[in-house]
Order: C-alpha cells, then structure tokens, then sequence
C-alpha cells in the first residue's frame, strides 16, 4: 500500500491518509476481518504451490523442490482418477436431477395449502432433519441400513430379501441422494416460498376471472414467477458440480463401495490426511477447484446469456 | 406474507361453494402427499426416542416398525452422564460454543459493517478480496498444513478459530444493516459518535432478529461440527460431542470401553446409541422454535447476495 502510494502522484498519498484519518474507525473495525482472510484463506491459496513441488514436511513450502506437473500426470494416469472422477459426476448429477427439484415442488405444495396450522406444521417438521448434526443422521442411516434395521424390515414387509445396504456398491448413490432429499428438502423449499410470496397477486386475480384452474395458475403463474430464482441457485449448484462434499461420504462409505462412494473430496482425503502423500492430494484437490471455478463461470455466462439472470 | 395470507383467505371464503372438482382432486392428493412426507421426516426421531428408553436386549431383538418403547430403561441415560468420554465432550463442545460463538458473532458484525459503510476508498479492493474466497479456496491440505503450521492443532482453539466468520453469514448481517435508514447514523455522527459507538448501540439492537438467526446458524455449525476435530484434534480428552457419537454410531469402535472400566457399556449396547443421540439433539430442538419465525428473512437474503 505505501509502495503504491509512493510510486504514484503526491495527491494519491495525500487521500489515502485523509482517507485513513477520516475512516480510521471503519478500518479498524475491519482489521481482524483481514487478517482472517490473509491467515485462513490466502494463505492456503499460496499453499497450493506445493501441488508443483515434492513437499516435505522437514524442508517446508518453499524449499522443498520443484516437480513440475508431475503430481497431476499421476493423478490422470492413475485407475482411481476415472473412478472418482465417474462417482463425482454419478453422484452431483444424481443430487442435481433428484434433490434440486425436490424443494420446488414442496414449495409448490405447501403454497397450495390454505390451512394455516397445517401449512405451519408441516414446515416446521420438514425443516427440522436440516439441523440435526450429520453424525446422527448417518448413524441413523447405517442402523437402518443393517440387515435388520428399519429398511429392511420395510423391504421384506413388500416381499424383498433383507441385506445389508450399505455393503452394496450399487446401493451407494440411491441412499446418498434419498437421505439428502430427506434432510434438505424442507430447508430448501424457504427461498421458494419466499420467491412465491413475492408474487404479484392481481396475477392469479386475472387468471380467476379468465376461468383458469389452480393447476393452470401453478403452471402459469406461479412456477414462471419463481423461475430467476430456480436459474440462480441451479447455477450455484451447477457451479459445485465436482464439489460433492466429504464428510457425509466418510461416515457412510467402507472399503465395500469405494467402487461407487470415493469422490475426488474424499479421494484427496484418503490420500493425503491418511497417506500423508502431501503434494499429490494437493494437486488432486486444486484439480478439482479449478474445474470447479470453470464450471461456475461458464454456468453464468450461458445463464446470462440466455436468461439475463446471472450471479456476477 | 402475512398480508398475502389474510387475502387469499378472503378471497377463499366466499369461494368454498363453488370447489371445482379439480380443487377437491388438488387439495386431497396435496394434503395426503404432505402428511406422508411429515410423517416420514418425523419418524425416525420418534424411533429413536422410543428405543432410547427401551430395554437395550428387547430393542436388539426387535424387528419391526418401533411404535411405542419396548420396555422402560433409563439406563442408557444414565451411562450417558457417566460416561467420562461423553462428560468431557459435553464440555468440551460447551467451551468452543460459549468462546466461539462471541468471536463468530464479533467477527461477523465487523466484516457486515464495513460491507454496509460507505465512503471509504479501500473499500473498492477489500470487498472483491473477501468475496473471492467464496469461489476458490486453498482446499483442504493446504489448509491443514497451514493450520499445523500456526499451532492450531490439538487445541479447542483449532476448532475455533479457523472458522469464526462466514463470509455467507457477514452477507446476511450487511444486508440487515443496509436496511437501517441512513439519516439514523448520519445523525449520531453529527453528535459525535464513532463507528465503534455506532455499530454496537445503534446498529446491532435494531437488527437483533438477524443476530438470533446468525447465532442460530454458528451455534448449530459449532454442535453439528465432527470434520475438524477428526483431523485437528488427537487427545481423546479434547475431543467435543459429535467425535464421540461418531465413535458410538459410526464406528462402532472401543473408544467408550477402553477409556472406562468400572461403568458397563456392553449392557446398552444399542440403547446407548439412541440416548446419546437423543441427548445431543436436544438442545437444537428446544432453540429451533424461538428462531424459525426468522429463517426466511436469513435465508432469502443470503441466497439471493450470496
């Protein structure tokens, strides 16, 4: 900032003191808040550079040496990077087409709903399952899940075999994304009820005297009225395509369904945390930021593009 | 919402006569598909409330949908607050909440504050700074090395520290901050207050509703949260709630047998997972109701500026 100050015109130097005498206050409210991002935030950006290097934890960041890209050919070559890369895609796409719409229709429903104590009720209780810790909702997953837990008494009960569901690799994707939608469905159908309130309602008056039903006003009023709000959080979502996040894998998944369960989240996990394999997991995971970042900008260009509704 | 409410029951009232068949068709097969789904998100709570008061060998023998407790055994309670593992990640959990949750909310009034000044020329540079961490970020090894580095590690204050502001949550305090007229402040600077003075006596009371969803948000992350400590912490002594359940429900590992000799786990065997379970969810539940009326305000907001 000096140096900035320094090189440029004397009546640049001489604002930006003013500038601090007359928002000292204000800059130092924000102190901390700096500090927090350079410690926390840029500071694992610099970090990253070890992804180039072979790390070593004697030497440190940057004497260790340099190793190019070598650390990313690995991961490209290796017969894991097809399969977290699949089960990433597997999975996001699954949440995408299954849990995204979920909250909606709940929306929808719940709008349709004129009774407003039952209206309150079933909110409050579909809202709930999104504050109960994840340790518990997994715990309670696994329990039901065991060969005589809750869900296979339910599939005997429809005259299925009892099994263990989670020692099935093909089973892996259908009980991550159903217990999503269990979880969220409720807590994400807020910003939806909120979008529907918001809605001009001289709108549906007109649709009333045109004689159109209430399956016609939901189909022509109010889903078209939520939409900017459907294009923004699926661009969101979009945007995390390969960011399908560790921890609910960790505590559901067992060397069993590694074939269907291990993302590239937890495959950085596994590799680096446990394997101690530091630079490689690093690139494995800036990898998977990169296309990430990717993904979301193209997202919103073609959002904007099309739909004039973008996020930055 | 309200307004819109009362309208719409106005308009219904005179309206009920003339129930098309396609209302009737609508309304029962709504209602219908909203009590199912109620009732599925209700249940496995009240499974879990049931066997945790039910004889731990009855529930092990049990098969089939669970309706009312089988038996009547507080025993699993019992080893709950006995337990020293669970004793100490109660406290544990309890020191990162009560220092971590001043700290979040500190930090995050300070970051919405400056977010929602206006004037200052820095501003320009600092703002992008911050929101570019919201889409990219050094990812988890870099981080971890960075925390060991700092000396965040097997201490509760790794647990607190490197997560005490959101910037997601900063973006729902600013927005609440926006929302108060700016003559109100214009007229404290005008008698002399600073930023300081302005921030805690006139901004934060008037946005109190925001500050009960934001602790709300930090609390529940702070209880909910098992990641960091799984990787930060190695004392079992230092580990808070939620490591500990995962161990008892996750795991099934001896980490409750092996630290306790004189207190009998292998008699709650299974009941023991549902009273710890219902115990730490608890306090969620008896916070949730005071909070909820807010969420939708929270939520909007952040999602639409986020």
């Amino acid at each position: 900032m000096k140096k900035m100050a320094d090189t440029q015109k004397k009546t640049f130097g001489k604002r930006v003191a003013a500038d601090f005498r007359k928002h000292k206050w204000k800059y130092l409210i924000v102190l901390p808040v700096l500090i927090y991002f350079l410690l926390f935030c840029y500071k694992p950006m610099y970090g990253i550079i070890i992804a180039f290097k072979d790390y070593r934890p004697a030497l440190g960041i940057s004497a260790s040496p340099w190793a190019g890209l070598k650390h990313f050919k690995t991961f490209f070559s290796d017969v894991n990077f097809w399969r977290v890369m699949r089960n990433t895609l597997r999975i996001s796409i699954s949440t995408i087409i299954f849990s995204f719409p979920a909250p909606i229709l709940l929306a929808l429903m719940i709008n349709e709903v004129r009774n407003t104590k039952f209206k309150k009720m079933v909110q409050t209780v579909t809202y709930l399952p999104h504050f109960v810790a994840i340790v518990i909702i997994c715990g309670m997953i696994r329990q039901f899940c065991l060969s005589d837990g809750l869900f296979n008494i339910i599939i005997e009960a429809f005259g299925g075999k009892a099994s263990s569901l989670l020692q099935k690799p093909e089973l892996f994707t259908p009980i991550y994304v159903l217990s999503d939608i269990w979880q969220e469905v409720g807590w994400g159908s807020i910003i939806y009820l909120a979008a529907i309130s918001g809605i001009d309602q001289d709108q549906y008056e007109a649709a009333r005297v045109d004689g159109a039903g209430r399956m016609k006003q939901i189909l022509h009023i109010t889903l078209p009225g939520i939409m900017p709000t459907v294009i923004t959080l699926l661009i969101l979502r979009m945007g995390s395509i390969l960011g399908v996040g560790y921890e609910k894998i960790l505590l559901l998944y067992n060397p069993t369904t590694y074939s269907t369960a291990d993302v590239i989240s937890t495959y950085v996990y596994r590799t680096g945390l446990i394997g101690a394999q530091w630079s490689y997991s690093t690139a494995v995971g800036l990898f998977n930021s990169v296309v990430n970042v990717i993904v979301l900008v193209t997202a919103n260009a073609i959002s904007k593009k099309y739909t004039e509704n973008g996020l930055f | 919402m309200r307004l819109r409410r009362k309208k719409q029951e106005n308009d219904f009232i005179p309206k009920k006569k003339k129930r098309t068949l396609e209302d009737i068709a609508l309304d029962s097969i709504n209602y219908l598909v909203l009590t199912v789904l109620s009732v599925i998100c209700l249940y496995p709570f009240w499974y879990i409330i049931c066997a945790s008061v039910s004889d731990n060998s009855r529930i092990q023998a049990f098969k089939g949908l669970l309706l009312t407790p089988l038996g009547f055994n507080l025993g699993a309670f019992k080893l709950a607050f006995t337990h020293p593992l669970l004793l100490s990640g109660y406290k544990n959990i309890l020191i990162i909440m009560v220092i971590g949750l001043p700290l979040n909310i500190l930090m995050t009034v300070f970051c919405a504050y400056f977010m929602a000044a206006k004037g200052m020329m820095w501003k320009k540079v600092l703002i992008p700074v911050f929101m570019f961490t919201m889409f990219f970020n050094g990812g988890l090894i870099p981080a971890y090395l960075n925390q060991r580095s700092l000396g965040l590690y097997n201490n509760l204050w790794a647990l607190i520290i490197p997560g005490c502001l959101s910037l997601y949550n900063a973006i729902i305090c600013k927005t609440a901050m926006e929302s108060i007229p700016d003559s109100l402040i214009e007229s404290a600077y005008i008698d002399g207050a600073n930023d300081m003075k302005i921030l805690f006596k006139i901004l934060l009371p008037l946005i109190k509703p925001t500050l009960a969803v934001l602790v709300l948000y930090y609390g529940v992350g702070h209880w909910n949260s098992w990641f960091p400590a799984s990787i930060y912490i190695k004392d079992n002594a230092l580990l808070p709630l939620q490591m500990i359940l995962r161990s008892i429900l996750v795991e099934n590992s001896d980490l409750m047998n092996s630290s306790m000799s004189d207190v009998n786990i292998n008699a709650f065997t299974e009941t023991i997972k549902y009273s710890t379970t219902v115990i730490s969810t608890i306090p969620i539940l008896v916070v949730y109701p005071f909070v909820q009326k807010h969420f939708t305000k929270g939520v909007m907001i952040g999602a639409v500026k986020g």
